[in-house]
This record gives C-alpha cells, structure tokens and sequence, in this order.
C-alpha cells in the first residue's frame, strides 16, 4: 500500500497520579459553601437539633481535604489521559463516534438549558418543549414513525421501553401470558436480548446463515403463536444489511407479534431507507451516536423511541403535544407504560440533536449517510491490503458503514491476537479500535466504523498505523503482546478483577485488602 | 458528482467533490447508489426528507436555536422552590471545567490505556461515594434514582429467591412508575409484587406496624428512602433494617447524598443495598437530564455477582507501584451474558460521574458537613415563616433535610391557584402533591437549598402572603 502517510511519534502524557483519596492535608479545602445567617441561626438553633439523635453523622465522611488548585490540576492530568474523540482518530464501531459539535456543546450550557426544573410550569419552558416537539417531528420524518418519546437515557434503556410495550401490547390483546418469546440475532446489540430477559420474555437468538445474513429458514422455525416480536439491527454489527428484512417483518407480523428496529446507529441509512417501508412498529436512534450528542466517557445518552400509530398509546408519560400556540405535557394517558426514568429524559441531549439536524437539513442528513458508506468501503480498499486482515463474510458485497474483520490470519501467523493490536494502538495515540459484542463469532474481530466526520486522512494515517502494528507483529510479536509502551500504564494484571480477596471497587476496599502496603507506593 | 452539493459541510471534510470522486474511484463505483443495492428498490426512499430548511451557518444556527430556548425561564430569573428528586444547588466552576474537557466529554469506552483517565475517575467516584455510603463496594453511575432502585430490588430478588418487596407509600411517584416496570414480568408468576406500606400521617415516617403486619418469609427487601420524598429524615432506620433481616428479606435505602455531612451512613443503620440520586453532587438540573443513579453494598461476592452495572475496580499492572483499572466480574453483565445477564447494561452517565467525582473532592468532609447544616438550617427557618402564615401548615415539620410539605387546605385555595399568583411574582412554588398524594389535602413540596438566601425565603413567604389574602 503507497501513500500512506508516516506514522508520528506519540507518547501519552503519563502523570502517575495518586488516587484522590491519597491526596491533600487535613484543613484544607476544595470549595467554600454559604452559611446560613446570624438571624437564621439564632432563630432555628443548631443544624444539629433537627436531626434525630441516632440519625446524625458519628463520623466525618472519610474523604480527603483537598484545597481548589490542587483538585483542578489532578482531573485535568487524568483527563490528559484520556483519548476523547475531539483529539484523535476514534474509529470504535457500531459507536458512531462523530464530531459533537462545539456550538451545539455551548447551546446546551446556557442557562435556558441548564438551571431550568422538569416540574415548572409549562408557560416558562415553551422553548424546551417545543424543542422537543420538533425533534420529535424531524424523527417522525426520518424513521416514518408516528411518535417519540425521549425518556429512555441511553440505547439500552430504549430496547427495554420496547420489551415493556410490547407486553403491554400483547396483555392488552388478552395474549399476555401466550406471547412470552421474544426473537432477536446474534449479530444485533446484547442489550436487544438482556432487555427482553429483563421484561420477563423468553429470547430465541437466530445465528447467521454461512454468509453471514439473518437466516431466514431460522427465523420461520422460531416463529410461532408464542412470538412477542423480534428485535433486530439491520444493518448487523457485521454492517451487512439484510435484504430480505421485509419478509422477515412480514412473517413476524403473520404470526401476531411486532417489529422493534434497533437503530442506534442509523448513520449509513438516514434518508436512505426507514423503519417503516421495512414494516417496522417500532425503533430507536441514540441521539449520542447517530445525531451527533457527545458520548460523554459512556454516558449519559439519550435514545429517541418512535412507534407507530397503533403502539403510540404505550409510550412512556408524559408526551410533549402542541395545540398550535402553545406545548404542553400530556399525562392524560391511561394506557401508558409510565415511566422508564424520571421526568422526560436527558434533554441536553435532544437539544443537540435538534441543533445537529438544523445544520445539515435533508441534504445534509444524506451526506452523512452516503458519507460513511463511502468511508467505509473506502478503508476496505486500504484494511484489504494489510497483512493478516480477513473481512468476514459475504464476499463481494459491500457493508454500509461499518465492517466486521478478522484477525484471524495474522493470529494463527505471529501469536499477536486482536487485543494485543487494539493496546497497541494507543503506542501511537489512536483509540484502540472495537472488536466485536459477545459471543466472538468471528475470531479475532474488530469493527471499524470511519462516520463521516473523518478526512480521508484520517482514515490513511489510521490505516498507517494498523499497518505498522501489523509489520510489527510479524517481525516483533513481543513487542505487541508486551503493549502497551507508550500509554500512561503497562499491561494491566486482569486476573486482580475476578478474585474476591483482590478486587477493590472502592478505595477504602483496597486499603483494606492491600493493608499498610496500600499507602507505600514505590 | 451529485448536484445537491448546494453547501460546504464543515462537518463533512469527504463530501468535497474531488474528494468524493477519488473515493469512489478507489472504490471502484462510479457513483455512491452502487454501494447500497443491498437494500431493496421497495425500501428506498423516493424523495427527500421533509426536513426544513437548515442554517449552513453556525452564526444563523445559533441565533436560530437561542430564539427558541430564550422563551425558557429559568431557576436563575425566577426564585424556584421546585424538588422532587432534581434539586437546585450550587455547582462549582470546577464541576462545569472538568466536564467541558473534550478528552472527557468526547471519550466512549475504549481500553484502561486509551482512556485511563475516565476510569480513574470514575473509580474516584466510586471511593468517595464509598466514603459517604459506608460501603465498599459502589458502582459507576447509571440512569437515575428509580432505574436503580429497580435494580436493587431485583437484586435483592434474586439473592433470597423471594418475589416481594415493600416500599413505604411515601417513595415519589415518578420513582415507583420506574420501579414498578422493573418489577413486572411477563408471566405474573415471574413478577416482583410491590407491597406499599403506610406512613405514619403524623410523622410522614415509615409506619412500622403496618411493616410488621405485610412483611413475611416472602420478602425479598425493604425499600425506604432517606430523607424520604416529603424530605423527611427517616429515624427508624435501625428499626426497619432490623424487621427486615428478621424475615430474611434485605434492607434497601435510597438516599441524598448531599446529606451525608450530616446524617448517618446507610450502613450504619442496617442497609445492605443502598442506591441513590447523584445529581445534587456536581451537576446542573438540565431539565432533569442531570439526574444519575449509583448502587453500593458490602463488599461480598453474593452482591457483587448480582450488580448489572459498571464495577471499576483498581488493579496492579505489570509495572510495580502503577495503578491499573479493570471491570470486576464483567461476565455478570449483560455484554457479555446477553439475556443471562444481570437485568441489562449500556451507556449510562459517565460524563455526570467524573462531576460528582470533583464535587466530593472539593467538599471534603467539611464541605458536605457546612452544606448539609445550611441546608437544615434554611429549611427549618422556612418552616417556621411559612407556618407563621394563615391557613398555611407544615405538616411534618420536625424532621425535614431539605424539603418539606406545606398544606394550604386552610387557605381554601389549591395549590394550581397558589402557584399562579406566585408565577406571576416570578417564583416557582413547590411541586403540586394534590393529586399524588390526595390524603394530605392541597399540599405542595417545598425545596429549600443551599442557594436560597434569607431574603429568598423572606421573598417567598411575603408573596405567599400576599397571594392568600387576595
């Protein structure tokens, strides 16, 4: 491969920071709070004699003392240890780490967003609210959907609202306790069958045919008068999308039960094809993937969940409507599941996204999906020509916009596995790419996904690097297997994670099972 | 190259059009429809999105999406007395700092190595939650209060294989609509039951004889909260922690973290599972969308292996004296059991755990001890000038944190009325209990903070006044 740019030199900062537990000296202190006045206090006497006796603290919380300068100092070293998308090349597939813009970022921390409660009167949140309701309609558009909701804080959150309403849905019908199996497959997010789990339904997961589709002679031996639905990605985290989905959809449909389209990550498609042509009732977007929401270190997102018509009824309460002049919240809705969060989600979030779409308009939201397909076939031309790469299944197909590859060859080849190569990665201050949601079908995977925000070179210096490791694990398997060497730590002992006498999920834990030796470091 | 390049995307670097042309070149296509004849010509959308018209112009977007948020009023403009589980407090400068780093705000999962920092962090979070808790074990921040207090009960299902829990009548409404489908299966026979047990009208406290008659060998847990919605510090903890272990079943407490300068820590008054609301520690109320749940326990393994959640634990790395970060027993989740999985894992609220990460760090023990007796403070000096008025009545007033339900059965006017007149005087008075909770009477629940000055709840209780006598 020519033309690839040269790879820089890169070390991370290392700062080997204390834990904040070791730090400070008694009396010092990280912030100033008010105190009540001399008149208040002389009036209600002290704090003290409101708090029933066996209720008030015995003894000062054990956190450390620290003064201001000194707290500020240490989170910023450890956020210099931290490879966020905005500062470096972050490919992590099925994630769509796309550029969250910054002026969305600074809407969002203004105070008509951020100093405003969930229970004040309508009248003084109608730029909220009609927010809301637009992105609402924007999604309506985009997924062909009748009606979103914005409760469910994340995409998992959101394939559980959908559990929930489809057993709603299915007791309201007197088939409750009939329809108790819900049909997912293994190439769609786990969450799809732990939400199912957790509602109480059964889950049938179908593996993929020999070239990698959802198998349909599977789906039809599993469909039956017990089927709740199906829950289901399309594209699959392979990013090969099913053609035969509205059979699929169909045959669901026949059988009596409803169509839930996992659509976290929509970016190949929007404008492309919806939910609805597909005989979809159901679907969610993350507005932290697809429409630009940062992902904020895992959280908090926000899933939009649509239904159709028929299902709208369900949705969690309340619902944001507008009578023409003016947005109101609707709790009047008796059939509704209720609530999956407290008040209406994570709004910020929303904000964003409406933001995010006012940008780019429906030709800007077919940019973005013609765009990462197009990177995404792109840096298949490049990944096909480093050694060791295989892209698994359907050969001569091309993926929407991400692909599952292996490293199965270059394994088998030089010892180095897929996770040696993603620790390596951070040697050259990339984060380390996505390998694959459990059960590993495809050995030794990784799931690149280069969304539209990425110059193509980004995805040459990318493929630089992945080429590089690879020389490297052919000529020099240790010094992979030995990664990482220029990250702020070593190669972490996992085995500590698993032991109950060497775990230590808080610090208090582990000065407990470490004893004096905890507060002696090296 | 397509026509409907109308603009330059400055998000978009490959949709230039050389750039494009050379792609697709490369490629092997002579145009971008050629890469999706996957998907069937009777699933392609025929014509374009009926989006409107965008502002290409970060200048016009801006001013666009600030015309319509300026129709918000905000708790700054107003003086709100709004709680309910997403209060008002002050939030550091250095909160707002930490979290607007882009290599925090933009970073997903990644690996300890690429972000190290994140972990670290939220390993932070967890230690000094620890501390506040009296637990040693504490998991990274989830969606909210009621998300995790579902979870916990489904914990504590799980750990006695029983199918009942008891929740007092008093847990806030929004709360038990989440713990309520948590708690639903599909078969009635897999549900989790919810018993509701009375509070004592006097106190607004638990009411233990009414425990002592629903509680039985098929308790799973006790759930109560503390303070409790109405703001009341529950003082028979001990009390109930003990019913509960009597029985088998397991205590569960839901708490305010901000008040744990001051009040005891759930341990020390029998919990075994304690989850709880994080936003006042750090982060703006943001509509709501600032809330964020947390669980902790002891450190055992039958609680450990039950956790959905992240478990940040601290490990050794192959350099000695270096601190690494890992998952604890990351198989129990769902990313990895899939429908085995305890309940269901993804993206939660990291982003809202480095914050409250640096507001522990910055309270210290002195600071969350000063805030939670300002808080009691100002509390119980709005109760007294509120109880002062006519028709006005607190009615538990004894021990309130920082919330407190004021009736206005006296006034014969509602609370909706109430609240009109004081919109009009630009306060937001308190949430509106009257349909909730119908047995107190047109009562609302009052929120006082460390925020609100002395001339706030002077303004406060002169324009109630002013608001009854009209």
């Amino acid at each position: 491969m020519k033309n690839l740019p040269k790879v820089r030199e890169y070390r991370s900062p290392v700062w080997s920071e204390p834990i904040i537990m070791e730090m400070g000296r008694k009396g010092e202190r990280g912030i100033c709070v008010p105190e009540a006045d001399q008149e208040i206090k002389s009036k209600v006497g002290e704090a003290r004699s409101h708090i029933p006796e066996k209720m008030r603290r015995k003894q000062a919380p054990g956190l450390p003392e620290i003064a201001q300068p000194q707290v500020l100092r240490h989170y910023l070293h450890l956020s210099q240890m931290c490879l966020g998308m905005d500062t470096n090349i972050d490919a992590e597939g099925t994630a769509t780490m796309k550029y969250s813009p910054k002026v969305n970022e600074a809407l969002a921390r203004l105070s008509e967003m951020t100093e405003i409660h969930p229970s004040q009167d309508e009248d003084t949140v109608q730029g909220i609210l009609e927010i809301i309701y637009r992105l609402d309609l924007f999604l309506r558009e985009i997924s062909g959907m009748d009606q979103f909701t914005f409760q469910p804080p994340g995409g998992a959150m959101a394939t559980y609202t959908n559990a929930i309403i489809l057993r709603a849905f299915h007791a309201q019908q007197g088939e409750g306790a009939q329809r108790d199996e819900i049909i997912t497959t293994i190439f769609s997010h786990p969450c799809n069958a732990a939400t199912a789990a957790t509602a109480g339904f059964k889950v049938i997961t179908l593996m993929p045919d020999e070239n990698g589709y959802p198998d349909f002679e599977a789906l039809k031996a599993a469909t039956s008068k017990r089927t709740a639905g199906l829950m289901i990605t399309n594209p699959e985290d392979t990013g090969i999308y099913n053609p035969r989905i509205k059979e699929f959809t169909d045959l669901i449909h026949k059988a009596g039960g409803l169509c839930f389209y996992d659509q976290a990550n929509a970016n190949g498609i929007l404008g492309i094809t919806r939910a609805r042509e597909a005989g979809f009732d159901a679907c969610h977007f993350n507005l932290h993937k697809t429409f630009s929401s940062p992902h904020g270190s895992f959280g908090p997102g926000c899933a939009a969940y649509g239904v159709r018509e028929e299902l709208a009824r369900y949705l969690p309460k309340p619902a944001v409507i507008y009578d023409g002049q003016q947005y109101h919240l609707d709790y009047d809705r008796p059939d509704s599941v209720g609530k999956v969060r407290e008040f209406l989600g994570n709004i910020p979030a929303v904000l964003r996204s409406y933001s995010w779409i006012m940008s780019l308009g429906p030709e800007g939201l077919l940019e973005v999906a013609r765009t990462s397909v197009i990177n995404n076939n792109y840096l298949t031309k490049m990944l096909e020509e480093i050694r060791g790469t295989v892209r698994y299944y359907a050969p001569g197909k091309y993926r929407l916009e991400q692909t599952r590859w292996s490293w199965e060859k270059l394994t088998e080849e030089t010892g180095v596995s897929t996770m040696d190569i993603q620790r390596r990665m951070v040697d050259y201050g990339l984060q380390s790419f996505f390998m694959s949601h459990h059960p590993w079908i495809v050995p030794e995977p990784f799931t690149p996904e280069f969304c539209e925000s990425y110059s193509i070179g980004d995805m040459k210096y990318w493929c630089a690097v992945l080429r590089t490791i690879s020389d490297e694990a052919y000529s020099d398997p240790e010094l992979v297997k030995s990664s990482p060497h220029r990250a702020p730590i070593h190669l972490v002992k996992y085995e500590d994670l698993d032991e109950p006498d060497k775990w230590a999920v808080t610090w208090r834990a582990y000065v407990k099972k470490k004893g004096k030796s905890a507060l002696e470091r090296p | 190259m397509k026509k409907e390049n109308k603009f330059d995307y400055s998000y978009i670097p490959n949709a230039a059009p050389e750039i494009r042309s050379e792609m697709l070149k490369k490629i092997g296509v002579s145009d971008v429809e050629a890469l999706y004849q996957e998907i069937p010509e009777e699933l392609r959308l025929k014509e374009k999105l009926k989006l409107p018209k965008p502002f290409p112009s970060e200048y016009e977007l801006r001013r666009h999406v600030k015309s319509i948020l300026s129709k918000n009023q905000t708790c700054e403009d107003y003086l709100n007395f709004l709680g309910g589980g997403c209060w008002q407090h002050h939030v550091p400068a250095v909160c707002d700092e930490i979290i607007s780093r882009s290599e925090f705000l933009t970073a997903y999962g990644g690996t300890p190595y690429s972000t190290y920092g994140r972990m670290q962090a939220q390993f932070e979070f967890q230690s000094l939650m620890g501390e506040l808790v009296g637990m040693d074990v504490v998991s990274e921040g989830s969606y909210s209060w009621g998300t995790v207090a579902g979870n916990a009960l489904r914990m504590a299902s799980r750990i006695t294989d029983r199918q009942e829990v008891l929740l007092p009548k008093s847990v806030g409404p929004d709360r038990l609509a989440v713990i309520r489908n948590f708690c639903k299966s599909v078969l009635a026979e897999n549900s989790i039951s919810i018993r509701l047990i009375e509070y004592d009208p006097e106190t607004g406290l638990m009411d233990l004889e009414d425990l002592r008659k629903k509680i039985s060998s098929n308790t799973a847990a006790v759930y109560f909260e503390n303070p409790n919605f109405f703001g009341c510090i529950e003082s028979q903890g001990a009390n109930i922690s003990e019913i509960a272990h009597a029985q088998g079943a397991e205590s569960v407490v839901g708490v305010d973290p901000i008040s744990l300068g001051v009040l005891a820590a759930p341990s020390d008054y029998g919990a075994d599972i304690v989850v709880g609301n994080a936003q006042p520690l750090g982060v703006h109320m943001n509509y709501g969308g600032g809330l964020f749940g947390f669980i902790a326990s002891r450190d055992e393994e039958r609680y450990v292996a039950q956790y959905p959640s992240w478990l940040i634990s601290i490990a050794e790395t192959t350099k000695e004296g270096e601190y690494g970060f890992g998952f604890t027993r990351f198989e129990r989740t769902s990313y990895i059991g899939r429908e085995k999985g305890k309940d269901f894992l993804g993206t939660g609220a990291g982003l809202w755990t480095i914050a409250a990460a640096v507001y522990m760090s910055l309270m210290g023990p002195k600071g969350f001890q000063k805030i939670g007796e300002t808080i009691i403070q100002r509390s119980h000096y709005a109760i007294d000038s509120l109880s002062r008025l006519d028709g006005v009545r607190v009615l538990f007033p004894s021990n309130a944190f920082k919330e407190f339900v004021v009736n206005f059965d006296g006034t014969g006017i509602s609370v909706r009325a109430i609240n009109k007149g004081l919109l009009e005087r630009k306060i937001f008075g308190g949430i509106d209990l009257s349909e909730d909770f119908s047995e107190l009477g047109s009562s609302a629940l009052y929120c006082i903070t460390e925020v609100h000055s002395k001339e706030d709840i002077d303004k406060l209780a002169k324009s109630l006044k002013e608001v009854i006598e009209k």
